[in-house]
């Protein structure tokens, strides 16, 4: 069996605790969330982190509520967590379509929304999810909190706007009525990363919609989003014709690379098709 | 460093590098080596074994997570010499064949009763689909599970009868 | 009859007897099992495809605190180790000495205290290579300018391995000639794993002292590999002894001897203490014993109405970069000429070319007969385009050319002796179980609406059972198996066989054979297995052989107990052998049946003093050598159902209705297990399981993420359906069973696919149908139409 390198581990107590620790092992000390993205990766030494710091302790990290005005779910809620949550389901059905295909029970179980965000895969599915909901990023730091737009987070491929001495800890999202949200995944197999997945969501008033987001994983979308797409939607009546121009949209302005999964021509046409089959879930949702 | 660690009740505490994994804690330093392993990438669920309340792949968890918490591994899921309805249920409907991946099935599907006592063939599908077995096909080990189900829908109501 | 009675009592879905210790956790694994001072091995592996070996230098790993021994090519070289035979009478490298042939061969051993630092060391290891031209594409292997991969062998052949041809090639060139109909596909059977849960591994312990060599090892074919650690190593075969333990599935892999085993066995001999070594999934899908990877062209010819007369095929098969395909000597091709299937032909003839690429060596039958699953999809594919060139239903072109019961035994144009048959039988009880009128019906209707929905058929012949020694053989080894019974004083059997279970359940299976053939009850019968110093000597499991062969020697041994018990009884009751009858589960008095004897007592009074008479030696242990007279050929008939989403390519399995006929069924429990798994199977390589490389020979498959295993979601509910038609030359009538749905369901899936494509005109696609491959399927035809180049997928 592969096994990781050598590693120096220290767990922390508190969010507090935990930057300090980061403070003091400095650039080559990782965080430790639910480990199952970066345990893998210790073990084929394609990561060889000094130091890891344990924040599965942090308590503080794990809750998702309702401030009135916002969604908010803490970065150390398991994927489990999130799927299983009746308040994240009634607003963002999204949430509920994507956890429902990550990875596996068992994984979903350990695995943390904001472990997920912070290995940034390109294929990643909430990344898609946050994206379309324009949600809000909290990174804490020694001095400090900020936030940051979802569709700000990625800087690249597997690289995120989290400095070396910070930790993601929320994950906001504006609470708005009338609207609606799906998402789309096509995979080889069960718990199989994406080929390509679309998440939509949209506001409608009346029959048309007054605002969309639109995201896309797997494709190569910039910060894994649509916007051409949405804004196409904007102001439009919400029927098939304007689904399928915005399909068209995202297909044409993602940059899908060949791979195991497909060839680029499939991929563009899934961000196509899911984009119209995501779009038309979530106004059948926003119509209740 | 040192942990401390509850596996089947009997509470161990051992020395080890940081670096260690779970499942290598439990069959090589423990002995316990029901609980197997299958893959390096948390796919196949040869290694489930529960830390604390839930079923984990325990390749991809270092023993350090595990210090202070309570782990169950199949050799604990009978109580004394009387099997656990799902290992019965196993037994019963020829739910394994090698027997390699059967620990961490039952793990699983014992969490899922414990959660759901009454799934569907679907849900018992669901529910191990991070389970890879490579000689049953599934179906015998759908249908233990509902069979444990069944059993305890059943001792239950002859508790409250 | 009164014996048949009997039998089915013993007969019948019993629980396992393994059972008791796998639901406790208290199997026993190689990776289990931990002796004082055991040492951890870990293998380097080549990154590149092919190259040069210009030096390795591993003294920083030999610094290394925790590490005793490191192993190079040289070394080995110095001991004559460097290389070792294949299944296949060719040479592989064990650590590699000159050059590297594929991704992930091995290049040297490091021997250290723990895992660990085991695998910490092969980091300080330093490989100087010189990349070479790579050799990917089978088709372009023979090409005279494609770099020779196998300069060792010298042999001025190039890429080329063999040429083989079954069949009269004159004589189907004339049917096609004159035939009215003539439809020809080209095929790809993908490279394929069979990646059992447990991976690969061994421990080694050689005893310095007594110069004994015990060696604990994922091993389906112990006694075989025993012979062949002796053949390698130069230690005499009576001080070696080979145990195979509880094995985590096998499905072929564990049948060859892999380097890793060799360098454990090398390290026990270097450091004086036991050495274990076993390989991470990475090792086992990128460097262990792949399966298919047959570049195929069928032709089938017919008359106008559907009468097939003929089949040709002509396939480049790929055995990477060592020919390690495990088969009989004779057979380089395995029994892939039992491509003519269950159909009634004129003729029929194939030729296989056999060529290396820079990929990992084999192939081995991965849950299969020696390429009998490539042969079984070939005809099952091209019947279905004829079906579709004719316009017939496929069922119904099927029912018209299946052998009929009356032919049997029949030998078919490329020369099979098939057993036994009631082809027309097993399809039409599938066609009931699955409603197919109405299938039908259903289909029409929702192609009305857009959905497409695919209902595939696939009718299979297997030859199972490996085989007569006259005719069949590894590296000189006959493929019979021996079978040892004793029977304790009290009563109690332990019968002792050379082939080992991986999980088919022989430890129950094989006590209910001897049970019924002694009247006693299966819990009174142990099966011992897997241990080369506690059984007998045999070739092991695989190729569905272990029913076939040892089944059939467990009970020929037991009615060899039965007769010495027969001489017993005779005393016993003071009577002549001769008036006694075996009736009941006894032996009787011929027409004074109360008068009689059951094997308990027998056995008791055959260790007494009790005077025998003269000749009669006591006790009723008896030994025995099986040596099939032929092959068993299991069939089935198989209708699988899928729902394809033309938009994203998606295919999903609805239904699989299987009907297997393997003859006599011991337990009906485990042969229905059997068959879920295969089916399972059929739906993993049809739809997902795929050994890819990319251009440079980097592997593309290596681990679970990438090589796709199906889950319990991908794969439904079975519906199983019997007939019995028992084996004349069976002792109790019974073929193999372990393979016969992986071998016959990926057809049924590919043409359950097609079929639900056939509204677009997609004619045929490769496996595996992955929604990539689906969607591209329907553009090519869509894009062909328009005239527009389909996109390479």
């Amino acid at each position: 069996m592969q096994v990781p390198a050598y590693v120096e581990y220290e767990k922390a107590t508190s969010l507090t605790h935990a930057l300090s620790l980061l403070a003091k092992f400095g650039p080559e000390a990782r965080v430790l969330a639910g480990g199952h993205s970066l345990i893998p990766m210790m073990k084929l030494r394609l990561a060889q982190p000094e130091t890891l710091i344990d924040i599965n302790g942090l308590t503080e990290l794990s809750y998702l509520d309702s401030t009135g005005t916002e969604l908010r779910i803490g970065a150390m809620t398991r994927h489990a967590e999130l799927l299983g949550s009746r308040l994240a389901g009634q607003h963002f059905p999204i949430l509920h379509d994507a956890e429902r295909v990550i990875a596996d029970p068992v994984v979903r179980l350990w695995g943390t929304v904001g472990g997920s965000l912070c290995q940034a895969d390109p294929s990643e599915d909430l990344s898609a999810a946050f994206a379309a909901l324009e949600a809000t990023m909290v990174i804490a730091g020694i001095e400090g909190k900020r936030t940051v737009p979802a569709r700000e987070f990625h800087i690249g491929p597997y690289e995120t706007v989290v400095g070396p001495g910070e930790i993601l800890t929320e994950i906001k999202i504006a609470l708005m009525p009338g609207g609606g949200s799906a998402y789309e995944k096509v995979g080889r197999r069960a718990g199989d990363w994406p080929v390509a997945a679309a998440g939509a969501a949209v506001w409608l008033e009346g029959n048309l919609i007054r605002t969309a987001g639109i995201g896309l994983t797997a494709v190569g979308a910039p910060q894994f989003a649509a916007r051409e797409a949405e804004e196409s939607l904007i102001g439009a009546p919400a029927t098939q014709e304007a689904f399928a121009r915005a399909g068209r949209l995202a297909a044409e302005h993602c940059r899908p690379v060949f791979d195991q999964r497909g060839p680029v021509e499939y991929k563009r046409h899934l961000a196509s098709e899911l984009t119209v089959r995501a779009l038309r879930r979530a106004v059948e949702r926003a119509r209740g | 460093m040192r942990i401390t660690l509850t596996v089947n009740g009997t509470e161990y505490s051992r020395i080890i590098e940081p670096r260690l994994l779970l499942i290598h804690l439990i069959r090589d330093e423990l002995r316990l080596t029901g609980s197997h392993w299958g893959c390096d990438t948390s796919n196949c669920g040869a290694c489930v074994l529960w830390l604390d309340e839930t079923p984990v792949k325990s390749c991809t968890v270092l023993a350090a997570m595990a210090d202070g918490r309570r782990v169950m591994t199949v050799e604990g899921l009978a109580a004394g010499t009387r099997l656990d309805p799902v290992q019965e249920g196993f037994a019963r409907c020829h739910g394994l064949q090698c027997g390699f991946c059967t620990p961490g099935m039952m793990l699983t599907a014992r969490w899922l009763l414990d959660h759901h006592p009454d799934p569907s063939e679907a849900d018992i599908r669901e529910a191990l689909s991070g389970q890879v077995c490579r000689c049953t096909g599934y179906e015998n080990i759908v249908r233990a599970v509902r069979w444990a189900a069944d059993y305890e829908a059943a001792q239950d109501q002859a508790d409250h009868s | 009859m009164n014996h048949d009675h009997f039998r089915q009592q013993a007969y019948g879905p019993a629980a396992r007897k393994e059972d008791a210790r796998f639901l406790r956790g208290k199997g026993t694994f190689v990776d289990d099992i931990a002796l004082p001072g055991m040492l951890h091995g870990a293998m380097l592996r080549s990154p590149l495809a092919h190259a040069r070996i210009l030096s390795v230098d591993t003294a920083a790993a030999a610094a290394h605190p925790m590490v005793e021994a490191v192993i190079t090519g040289d070394m080995l070289a110095e001991r004559g180790l460097a290389w070792m035979p294949t299944l296949s009478a060719d040479v592989q490298a064990v650590l590699a000495t000159d050059k590297v042939r594929f991704q992930g061969q091995e290049v040297a051993f490091v021997v250290a205290r723990d895992r660990y630092s085991a695998r910490d060391a092969l980091e300080l290891i330093s490989v100087d290579y010189e990349p070479l031209p790579v050799v990917m594409d089978a088709g372009l292997a023979l090409d005279p300018a494609a770099p020779v991969i196998r300069d060792d062998l010298g042999n001025g052949r190039g890429n080329a391995i063999f040429d083989w041809s079954a069949g009269d090639k004159a004589a189907t060139d004339a049917v096609f000639a004159s035939a009215d109909v003539v439809v020809s596909q080209e095929l790809l059977y993908p490279r394929s794993h069979p990646a059992p849960l447990e991976t690969c591994g061994a421990i080694a312990d050689l005893d310095e002292i007594t110069g004994r060599l015990t060696i604990w090892c994922t091993s389906q074919a112990p006694h075989a590999h025993r012979t062949m650690y002796a053949m390698m190593t130069g230690l005499p075969e009576h001080k070696i002894r080979v145990v195979s333990p509880d094995i985590g599935g096998g499905f072929g892999n564990k049948v060859p001897i892999y380097p890793g085993y060799l360098c454990a066995i090398v390290g026990s001999m270097m450091t004086g203490k036991p050495v274990k070594w076993v390989e991470d999934r990475s090792e086992n899908l990128m460097s262990t014993s792949f399966a298919r990877d047959y570049h195929m062209r069928g032709e089938i010819a017919s008359t106008a109405d559907g009468q097939i007369l003929a089949v040709r095929a002509k396939v480049i098969a790929d055995h990477g970069a060592f020919n390690g395909a495990a088969q009989p000597a004779k057979f380089p091709a395995g029994f892939f000429h039992i491509f003519t299937g269950s159909y009634d032909l004129k003729a029929a003839y194939c030729e296989v070319t056999g060529v290396y690429t820079n990929k990992a060596p084999g192939g081995v039958a991965y849950s299969c007969s020696f390429r009998v699953t490539e042969a079984v999809y070939l005809i099952e594919r091209m019947v279905d385009r004829l079906a579709a060139e004719l316009g017939s239903d496929p069922a119904e072109l099927r029912m018209k050319n299946l052998l009929r019961p009356e032919q049997f035994p029949y030998t078919c144009p490329t020369g099979l002796e098939y057993d036994s048959g009631d082809y027309p039988r097993a399809l039409r009880t599938a066609l009931d179980l699955a409603g197919y009128d109405a299938l039908r019906a259903e289909q029409a209707a929702g192609r009305q609406r857009g959905e497409y929905m695919g209902i595939g058929l696939s009718f299979f012949t297997e030859g199972v059972g490996a085989g007569p020694k006259h005719q069949m053989d590894i590296l000189g080894l006959g493929l019979a198996d021996g079978a040892d019974l004793r029977i304790h004083p009290t009563g109690k059997a332990v019968l002792a066989v050379s082939c080992q279970t991986q999980g088919q359940g022989h430890e129950t299976t094989f006590a209910q054979i001897v049970a019924a053939e002694l009247g006693l009850s299966p819990d009174d019968v142990e099966v011992v297995h897997g241990d080369t110093d506690r059984t007998p000597f045999g070739l092991g499991t695989y190729g569905s052989r272990s029913t076939a062969v040892s089944g059939a020697a467990a009970a020929v041994v037991a009615r060899k107990v039965r007769d010495r018990a027969r001489l017993v009884a005779a005393a016993m009751l003071e009577v002549a052998a001769d008036d006694l009858e075996w009736s009941g589960g006894a032996w009787r008095v011929k027409g004074d049946p109360e008068q009689a004897r059951g094997i308990a007592e027998i056995a008791m009074a055959a260790h007494s003093g009790l005077d025998l008479g003269t000749g009669v030696e006591g006790h009723l242990d008896a030994i025995t050598v099986y040596n099939p007279p032929n092959l068993t050929f299991p069939f089935g008939a198989y209708i699988c159902v899928t729902d394809v989403d033309a938009g994203t390519g998606q295919v999903s399995v609805r239904r699989f209705i299987a009907v297997d006929d393997c003859g006599v069924r011991i337990n009906p429990m485990i042969v229905a297990g059997q068959v879920h798994r295969g089916l399972a199977d059929g739906i993993g390589i049809a739809l997902m399981q795929n050994i890819t490389f990319d251009a440079e020979g980097n592997c593309l498959g290596g681990s679970l993420m990438d090589y796709l295993l199906p889950t319990s979601v991908e794969v439904p509910s079975p519906e199983l359906g019997a007939t019995v038609t028992p084996s004349p030359h069976h002792p109790i009538g019974a073929k193999g069973i372990g393979e016969s749905a992986t071998v016959g369901s990926p057809a049924a899936v590919v043409n359950s696919v097609i079929d639900a494509l056939a509204p677009f005109g997609v004619k045929h696609a490769d496996m595996p149908l992955t929604p990539a491959a689906v969607w591209c399927a329907i553009q090519a035809v869509a894009n062909t139409t328009k005239g527009v180049k389909a996109p390479d997928v």
